[in-house]
């Protein structure tokens, strides 16, 4: 099936889960990473039973933030 | 050493990050970058200001919606995401290690901007690399008229 990963339309197999999708996408550091499905915001714990379907638009947003205090 | 990697930036898009930034005071601003790359000189097209829901004068986090819409208004305007930019209220125009810490794009140009001089903002880009340690590496930043 087609889906939408950052704009770009790729082919993946049917029924593949958000999980799946960050392995097969080679995601760096998935844990600083929030996944949306057509601007819908998955929780962390739904990643394995989020199952995308043909159509779906999907964005990888990696978390950016910082600090300017040095931590001792 | 000078590096090879430039950056270049409207001084109207300098004022806009200076504005937000003093505005944002005594909290920590931050905004996205997009532009276009061409033969390693990159150029910043649009400056994003956006939420810093930390609200914290040493922290900062971007606004993940507000992040998405500007991921989306990038893409349809055909420019690059470059990086993000914040400020430093009270302390120089360097990364820190919570900056490094928490750099987790290797290309991504990380723009800091000094306020800790009233009247006189600095800032500075960086790329920032490698792991335990990361290390920083400052690019030349071009403002154009």
């Amino acid at each position: 099936m087609q889906i939408t990963i950052a704009g770009e339309k790729k082919e993946v197999k049917d029924n593949i889960t958000v999980a799946e999708l960050i392995v097969l996408e080679n995601v760096e550091t998935p844990e600083y990473v929030t996944v949306t499905v057509n601007d819908d915001f998955i929780d962390s714990d739904k990643l394995s039973s989020t199952v995308l379907k043909a159509g779906d638009s999907v964005e990888f947003l990696y978390f950016m933030g910082g600090g300017s205090v040095e931590r001792v | 050493m000078v590096s090879d990697l430039m950056i270049k930036l409207k001084k109207s898009d300098l004022e806009k990050i200076i504005d937000h930034a003093q505005n944002c005071l005594p909290n920590e601003a931050c905004g996205l970058i997009a532009g276009i790359e061409n033969n390693g000189v990159r150029e910043i097209k649009e400056v994003y200001l956006l939420t810093n829901i930390d609200q914290s004068n040493e922290h900062f986090s971007l606004d993940p919606k507000e992040q998405l819409a500007a991921i989306k208004d990038m893409r349809s305007k055909g420019l690059t995401p470059l990086g993000n930019w914040h400020s430093h209220p009270e302390s120089p125009s360097r990364p820190s290690d919570e900056d490094k810490r928490l750099a987790f794009d290797s290309k991504a140009s990380y723009m800091i901007l000094s306020l800790m001089e009233r009247g006189k903002p600095v800032l500075n880009s960086f790329r920032i690399t490698g792991k335990d340690p990361k290390t920083a590496e400052k690019e030349q930043l071009v403002i154009e008229e």
